[in-house]
């Protein structure tokens, strides 16, 4: 079958009162971003509803990204004849025979729906013409209304009738874009990925900050959040990522803070640097992969003696889960196999094995008095690296052409 | 010269040939190293390892490198066989393999295995009923050719693997080694544990080629030393040659979807123009055929006259498999299907690739058609 249209239909934002077309903008456009390797698409919004013309273009590719886009609810395969009988008869029937060939189907219906009220047939009358000759045109096959295993609609519009089966999920959420900016802090681990999918499925947009440590992590490491951050793009657009070299800080607080307190220190110093980049790129709230009780710097103690260095929201969409169903999301947004490779990250060198699991505010500010961490804080911002991750980068580029 | 000898090798594609050198001289890095150099080369070699997974439908993580289809074969068959033999020493393969699985079998009976080589019909062809006869308690491995390398015979691989899947304590292997590329086969569906490939046969580089290993399949080493391909197969990767391999089975398999119908076109006109030749007899089965083999006998010229003949006009074709054309002795193969020793000692196998034409396969049989009659009572 030539499926030539795939009819997309909104979750949540069909809630939306008076900012409805601007949500509805920003997903065409976020679609448009991600289908712009097939160049024959045209777009077309209509009340509560995106169809898409494929123009000669293959239905399956087109499938698989817009399922990633958040936002959509569902889509179908559809079909748009001409408002003619006949051609509703033959494109029905060409559908079950797809279906029955590809599904082993055994029952089915016809669901017409005329929207157009001027045309001659009511949809009682459709059913019964398009299901007859669908009947009698094939074998092996059953009416079934109650419970069939294709549902084949046809809706009636001025124009055209499209006939459309099966829905498709989407990826739910709301657009990106239509939702603020959030700095995610990108370890490389398996978590942190997985919250800025989270965040970005809020319609959030996403820049993430990721803290290196030269040379005791080498540019695998380095390589691995980028990689992970280029899958990231699949969901929304492209991310700007914030190298910060941490080496110094990590050294000086080696030096000059008590092990047990190390780890505490330095995620309140992460948080100040980040803290400063959402400021000077305009960000409103900071996400982070953290779950509570998973490690001693997830417990509720750390958070709360972590978080008094910044009052900026921060946005923790795993903090209830358990690592399994993390992991789940982590292989199913492609995040997973990347995030397992075995590379040192500033969080695993320099850690000493007696950190607290039960910091005190008033501990951390007392070890602080004695540090000069606004010099370090703003020594690390300066040299601060911040890199584009579109879909494709220009060595990537390169070594495609290889294949 | 009128090339039909491609499943003897294949000339690589210049693209193939660009991609290797380019990689071999701008990503030389050592995959293991932890510089940038070696990051890149380590890179290209994952994202070869994912091409070529994705063209056949398997996970990244089941493509291991290999040298080629011998090595292939010897690692899924060894490899399986010195894994599992605490679970049993039976194992089952057929009369028909290529010599580098039959041979590692003759080598295994010598070292306490016990081989059943299951006999095949006038087609060349095992029986579901034979496979399901040999399994027992203690089998724990059998190999199948899906496409026979000197007669084109299909064996019928789906099948056997349904079947196989009822015993989960054997392992199913495939030498696909003359099939890929050019007879389909669903790996996933099909079952299949271990399948042998190898980059010249299709347009690659010689010395490359790779074994789908399924997930959870365990072999042991046969070649040991660093922890390279899972710790399976140790030695420096060989990143060009991988790279080479991808881009050239997405070549051919982009080939196998336009010009199928191209070569069943030429095998057909074979098929039906090469029995009119006086003294010339087919070997192949006219059923179930790979399109790019056709092997046939002409009795009372010896083959390799035959091949020099052709060869003097610049016409390449080959007798029995072409590695062991230097051996003057009936075909095995072709032994097994039930044919003479003079059908099996005197047999030429042609063999074609997406790129011969139609021209050429006229002139071949024109050229043939003249030279017989001038060699004909050179007894053997």
């Amino acid at each position: 079958m030539e499926y030539n249209h795939i009819l997309i239909r909104f979750g949540e934002l069909a809630l939306k009162g008076k900012n409805r077309s601007f949500f509805e903008k920003q997903l065409l456009q976020n679609m448009k971003f991600t289908l712009k390797g097939l160049s024959n698409l045209t777009f077309k919004r209509t009340y509560g509803r995106i169809v898409i013309e494929l123009n000669g273009e293959n239905h399956e590719p087109v499938m698989e990204k817009l399922s990633n886009i958040f936002g959509i609810h569902s889509f179908s395969l559809a079909l748009k004849v001409e408002n003619d009988v006949d051609e509703m008869k033959k494109a029905a029937l060409g559908i079950l025979k797809e279906q029955q060939a590809a599904e082993g189907i055994k029952t089915f219906k016809i669901t017409s729906k005329r929207a157009y009220k001027p045309f001659p047939i009511d949809s009682q009358q459709l059913n019964q013409m398009i299901g007859g000759y669908v009947l009698s045109q094939s074998e092996d096959i059953s009416v079934d209304v109650h419970n069939p295993d294709l549902d084949i609609r046809v809706e009636v519009r001025e124009t055209a009738t499209y006939l459309t089966f099966g829905q498709y999920p989407g990826a739910g959420g709301l657009p990106v874009g239509t939702g603020g900016k959030v700095l995610l802090m990108l370890s490389g681990g398996i978590d942190s990925p997985v919250a800025g999918y989270l965040t970005m499925k809020r319609g959030a947009r996403i820049e993430a900050v990721h803290f290196h440590s030269p040379p005791y992590t080498n540019e695998r490491a380095l390589q691995k959040v980028k990689d992970l951050a280029q899958t990231l793009t699949k969901y929304g657009s492209s991310i700007r990522l914030h190298l910060v070299p941490f080496t110094e800080i990590q050294q000086y607080l080696h030096k000059e803070a008590p092990s047990n307190y190390q780890m505490t220190l330095m995620r309140r110093m992460m948080l100040r640097i980040s803290e400063r980049i959402a400021r000077e790129r305009d960000i409103l709230a900071i996400a982070s992969g953290e779950s509570l009780g998973q490690v001693a710097s997830q417990t509720l103690h750390s958070m709360n003696t972590i978080n008094e260095v910044t009052n900026l929201p921060i946005i923790r969409p795993l903090i209830t889960m358990d690592k399994l169903e993390v992991i789940d999301i982590a292989k199913k947004i492609d995040t997973f196999e990347t995030s397992i490779l075995p590379f040192e990250d500033c969080c695993t060198i320099f850690l000493p094995s007696d950190s607290k699991t039960r910091p005190k505010r008033e501990h951390a500010n007392k070890f602080e008095k004695y540090l000069e961490f606004d010099k370090y804080v703003n020594d690390a911002v300066e040299r601060t690296e911040s890199v584009q991750i579109t879909s494709v980068s220009k060595a990537e580029k390169d070594m495609e052409d290889l294949f | 010269m009128i090339y039909l000898d491609n499943s003897a090798t294949t000339r690589p594609h210049q693209d193939v040939l660009e991609t290797y050198t380019k990689v071999s001289y701008d990503y030389f890095g050592n995959p293991s190293s932890l510089h940038t150099l070696g990051m890149e080369a380590e890179g290209l070699l994952t994202k070869a390892r994912s091409a070529i997974a994705d063209q056949l439908h398997v996970s990244a993580k089941e493509i291991l490198f290999t040298s080629g289809g011998t090595e292939g074969n010897n690692l899924a068959i060894k490899g399986t066989a010195y894994h599992k033999k605490s679970r049993g020493r039976h194992l089952i393969t057929t009369e028909v393999e290529h010599a580098s699985s039959y041979e590692t079998y003759k080598e295994l009976e010598a070292d306490g295995f016990e081989v059943t080589y299951l006999s095949v019909d006038s087609n060349g062809r095992v029986s579901l009923e034979d496979v399901k006869k040999a399994i027992r308690k203690e089998t724990i491995l059998v190999s199948i050719i899906h496409v026979n390398n000197e007669t084109g015979t299909i064996q019928p691989i789906e099948e056997i693997g349904q079947l196989l899947s009822h015993f989960p304590q054997v392992r199913f292997h495939v030498d696909d080694v003359q099939g890929i590329t050019k007879v389909p086969l669903n790996i996933k569906k099909a079952k299949i544990d271990l399948l042998t490939a190898s980059a010249h046969k299709f347009h690659g580089v010689r010395g490359t080629g790779m074994l789908y290993v399924r997930n959870g399949v365990r072999l042991k080493p046969q070649i040991h030393g660093g922890v390279q391909e899972m710790e399976v197969r140790s030695g420096t990767e060989h990143v060009a040659g991988a790279v080479a391999m991808a881009r050239a089975l997405r070549m051919e398999m982009e080939k196998a979807q336009k010009e199928k119908s191209h070569l069943v076109k030429l095998h057909s006109k074979l098929i039906h123009s090469l029995p009119t030749i006086d003294g010339v007899t087919i070997n192949s089965p006219l059923e179930k055929s790979a399109p790019h083999i056709i092997n046939f006998s002409v009795e009372s010229i010896k083959p390799e006259v035959l091949i020099q003949s052709l060869s003097a006009k610049k016409i390449y074709v080959s007798t029995k498999s072409a590695c062991s054309s230097k051996l003057a002795e009936p075909s095995r193969v072709l032994l097994a299907m039930g044919k003479d020793s003079k059908a099996a000692g005197s047999a030429i196998r042609v063999s074609l690739s997406y790129e011969t034409t139609e021209q050429e396969i006229d002139v071949f049989l024109r050229e043939l058609k003249k030279i017989i009659p001038t060699l004909v009572g050179v007894r053997k």
